[in-house]
This record gives C-alpha cells, sequence and structure tokens, in this order.
C-alpha cells in the first residue's frame, strides 16, 4: 500500500469514513456505556461498521478507540483493559480493510481540564496518551487521529506524545469549533488561526476540524484554515446538529447535500474529507462519489 | 478601604489572589458580608455570565473567575451565616447516570453560586435516588439535572417520578438541560423547567424559586 503521507503531498484527496457512535448505538450500544467496552466484548460490531464504511469507499477508516486513554477510560474503572482495548479496536478494523484502506487510530480528549482551569496534571495528561498510542502504534496503525480536541494544550500533549512514540507516522489532529458572532472559536477560546499554529508547531501532519459543526460550517472552518495554512486540510462534519424528535435524536443533512457540497471543500484543496456524529455509510459514499467525480488525481 | 468594584473586577480577571486580599480587606473596613458578596462576587460573576454568553470570553475565563469568586466566598461563608443572611435558595445539581458528561454541569453550577444560590454538586453518573434523597436531607427546593447523552436522558424522567414517589411534587421542583435536551423533553417528562444554557438555567431557577 502506498505511504499515506506521499498520497496526499500529490496533491490526492482521500475520503475518510463517518461516524463511529451513530453507528454503535445503531447496533445497541447500551445508554452510559463505555463505547470502547465494545471493543473486547464483540469486536464483531467493529468488523461490521469497517466492512460497511470500506465497502461506502472510505479510503481512511477509525478505530473504536475515541475514549481509549487511560485518564477517559479510569472513569469507567476501566485503566486496567486500556492495552486490550486500544489493540483489539486495530486489529478489527486491520482484519477487514487488509491493506486496501488506512487504519486511523482515534485518540480523543481525556475527559479532564488540565491545570490551571481543572486538575488534570498536563504531565499525566501526556504520560497517559503515551501509553495509548504506543498500543495502537504497536497493533499496526497507519495514523494516528487526535480529534474534537477544544483545549489546544490538550491536543499538542497528544500530537507530541504521537510523534514520540513514532518519528515518522502520520498524524491527524482536528479540533471543534462553535460558530459565534466573533467567527470560529471552541469553547476553549482557541481561534482557527491559533489552532492551526499550534498543532502545525507541535509535529502534525494534517490537521483540521471534526464535529460541532453541519458541512455548510465546516465549509467555512476550511476555508479560515486554508487561510492561514498551507498543508494538507481534514475535515470531518457532523450530519448537521443533532434535533431531538419524539425523543429520539436525529441528523438532518441528508448524503446528497453532504456530497454536493463536498465539491467546496474539494474546491478548497482539503486533502481527507469524511464524516463525524451523524453520518453513515451513505454519507461518506456520496462524498466518495464527489471525489471521484471532481477530485484530482 | 477596598472598593466593591474593584472586588467585582478582580473577579471578572480571575484574580483569586486579589479577591481573597480584597475581601478580607473589605470585612476589616466593616462592609456588611451581603453587600460584599452582592456588589462585589455576584456582580463580578454577572458580567462574566454576560461575557460568556457573547462569546466575549471563554470557559477557561469563567472557569478562573469561579475561582476567584470562591475565594472570596471562603472568607464571608462564616459571616453570612452570622449576619444571617439567607441564601437565595438551595439546590442539588448533577449530570445523570451513565452520563459523565459535566463541563456543562459545572458551567451551571458556577453560574448559580456566582447569583447567590447555595448549590450542592453531586458530581456526573447521579443516580435519581441520589438527587432525591440529598435533597430531602438538605432542604432544597430545586434539583437541577444535565445530560449531554441522548440516551441517558430518559434518567432524567425517573428522578421526576422519584421526586413524585417521595411526596415531594411542588416542594422540590425539578428543572433541565444539556444539549439534547429541549422545553418539549421537559414539558414531556413532566420537569418544572428547563434551561437553555448556563445563564438561562440561572433565570429559571429564580422563576422557579419565586413561584414557590
Amino acid at each position: 500500500m502506498k505511504r499515506l503521507i506521499d498520497r496526499l503531498s500529490s496533491g490526492e484527496t482521500l475520503v475518510a469514513d463517518g461516524a463511529m457512535g451513530t453507528m454503535l448505538f445503531e447496533k445497541g450500544l447500551d445508554a452510559g456505556q463505555c463505547p470502547e467496552t465494545v471493543n473486547l466484548s464483540n469486536p464483531r460490531v467493529l468488523e461490521e461498521i469497517a466492512e460497511a464504511y470500506l465497502e461506502a469507499g472510505a479510503d481512511i477508516l477509525e478505530t473504536n478507540t475515541f475514549g481509549g486513554s487511560p485518564l477517559k477510560l479510569s472513569l469507567y474503572g476501566l485503566e486496567e483493559k486500556m492495552e486490550a482495548i486500544n489493540r483489539d479496536a486495530v486489529l478489527a478494523v486491520r482484519g477487514v480493510v487488509g491493506d486496501r484502506a488506512y487504519v486511523a487510530a482515534s485518540c480523543g480528549p481525556c475527559g479532564k481540564l488540565l491545570k490551571p482551569y481543572g486538575d488534570a496534571d498536563p504531565g499525566d495528561v501526556y504520560a497517559g496518551f503515551r501509553r495509548q498510542i504506543e498500543c495502537l502504534v504497536g497493533a499496526g496503525a497507519d495514523c494516528i487521529c487526535v480529534e474534537t480536541m477544544t483545549d489546544l494544550a490538550e491536543a499538542k500533549l497528544a500530537v507530541s506524545a504521537a510523534r514520540e512514540v513514532s518519528p515518522d507516522i502520520p498524524i491527524l489532529a482536528t479540533m471543534t469549533f462553535d460558530d459565534t458572532p466573533r467567527g470560529y472559536y471552541t469553547i476553549m477560546g482557541v481561534s482557527i488561526e491559533v489552532a492551526a499554529a499550534g498543532l502545525f508547531e507541535a509535529g502534525a501532519d494534517v490537521i483540521g476540524s471534526n464535529c460541532g459543526n453541519g458541512i455548510d460550517n465546516m465549509i467555512a472552518v476550511a476555508g479560515a484554515f486554508r487561510k492561514c495554512i498551507d498543508m494538507p486540510l481534514i475535515i470531518q462534519a457532523n450530519a448537521g446538529l443533532p434535533e431531538t424528535r419524539d425523543g429520539r435524536t436525529v441528523y438532518t443533512e441528508s448524503p446528497a447535500l453532504m456530497g454536493e457540497r463536498a465539491r467546496d471543500l474539494l474546491d478548497l484543496g482539503v486533502s481527507i474529507i469524511g464524516g463525524c456524529c451523524g453520518t453513515t455509510p451513505s454519507h461518506i459514499g456520496a462524498i466518495r462519489s464527489a471525489v471521484d467525480s471532481l477530485g484530482k488525481p | 478601604m477596598a472598593g466593591l468594584a474593584e472586588i467585582s473586577e478582580a473577579v471578572i480577571r480571575g484574580d483569586d489572589e486579589q479577591v481573597d486580599r480584597l475581601t478580607k480587606q473589605a470585612i476589616a473596613d466593616e462592609i456588611s458580608a451581603k453587600n460584599i458578596l452582592d456588589d462585589g462576587l455576584i456582580a463580578g460573576m454577572g458580567t462574566v455570565g454576560e461575557r460568556f454568553k457573547a462569546h466575549e470570553i471563554f470557559l477557561p475565563d469563567v472557569l478562573m473567575a469561579a475561582k476567584a469568586m470562591y475565594a472570596g466566598m471562603d472568607n464571608l461563608r462564616p459571616l453570612l451565616i452570622k449576619e444571617g443572611v439567607p441564601s437565595l435558595g438551595k439546590i442539588v445539581i448533577g449530570t445523570v447516570q451513565g452520563d459523565l458528561h459535566d463541563i456543562g454541569k459545572n458551567l451551571v453550577a458556577i453560574m448559580l453560586k456566582g447569583a447567590g444560590f447555595d448549590v450542592i454538586d453531586l458530581g456526573n453518573d447521579v443516580a435519581p435516588e441520589s438527587f432525591v434523597e440529598t435533597a430531602k436531607e438538605h432542604g432544597a427546593s430545586i434539583i437541577g439535572m444535565s445530560a449531554l447523552l441522548t440516551t441517558t436522558m430518559p434518567v432524567m424522567k425517573s428522578v421526576v417520578e422519584c421526586v413524585e414517589k417521595e411526596g415531594l411534587a411542588g416542594k422540590v421542583r425539578t428543572i433541565v438541560g444539556g444539549a439534547p435536551v429541549s422545553k418539549d423533553f421537559a414539558a414531556q417528562i413532566g420537569a418544572d423547567a428547563y434551561g437553555f444554557d448556563a445563564a438561562n438555567a440561572v433565570d429559571r431557577v429564580k422563576c422557579l424559586i419565586s413561584e414557590n
């Protein structure tokens, strides 16, 4: 399989997968259950999800390890299973995709606020990410995806931990922005400009945004990233913002809409386009078609 | 003499050492604790709440301001008790069972404290019985519940039912909030109020208290 970094630097656009949580809930994940426990109890579910996204045309498949850092797992009393949870998630996706797609190991926030705002010690947070990423890389992940970050300090800890574990593994790093009257900021007050500079400096190879916004806002976010930095971008929009109807959560942006808007992301030269909450294999299929019809060779 | 506006400014800046020093100074200057609370700490947190709502400041600023407010509160608490100043009301708050997301709930707790309420924060993953027992034990008149996950929202209904089962309906009022929660959902499960953000939650709680 050609190296991910080479394909990105040749100007190719790659398609990433869609939501994991949304699919897990559809497959019966219980309320309040730690989503990563399924890695041990029922890895077949992970295979089914990977199969669906692979079939939809994704080039990059994420692992179910978003909450797999020891700090986050400790909230559920699962810290001791950290190694197996991360390893088995990578193996499940690898087993399905072989060398037909890249396995991107998801690495989400540790779930605690860093000092001085909260009580998490940055050294502990860094060590936790390092332990998690060692497991992910050891199990054969093709790249690390640090995602849904709102605190730049925490994002940088995760990116540098990944870089320390492996000097050459591609690192994707995304943050989640809110649309405010003053522009896009994370809830911790990080602007796109500051995020771009910080993530680059920490050693990320591909930067961008996931979650928190539907596709139209994400086009604006991508444009803002493009304006302030010249490096490969990744965008993973939600299928709109969640709405509650009859007690059920629904995401309203259709695959057709996301496919159509993906062209704007292609125009901005976004290197990796995927989905986040509420997106399904149909959404990814629509993005695949858009990329194939308009993407650069 | 320490000006109360100065205290309020120090709260807004999130300067806990300064708030500690200035409130001690104000107490030494024999300004009433109630006055320091209202025109110093609560006034400062009011501005913080407004600026956060207007996206002029962000979560870290609010958290630092809260720390500063607490530094002042620690100095005032014994005096408020001595002066017999009643709190605006007592509230039990928590993120419901199965849900570990507490940033929103913490914000609401900060804003309630900043508005002068007595807040008992049960943290996250709180069982329905625990909300109700704590409210009974402390004589709280409000239970505030938060959920980020759609899958844990039904627990809010269990809490409302538990309040009714204990014969506390009307005496203990319930308010719900969190990203997936809506006014309709609140009505559906029989909660007394819904707060769409932290500032709104404080307004709704004030309404509930004045209705009681």
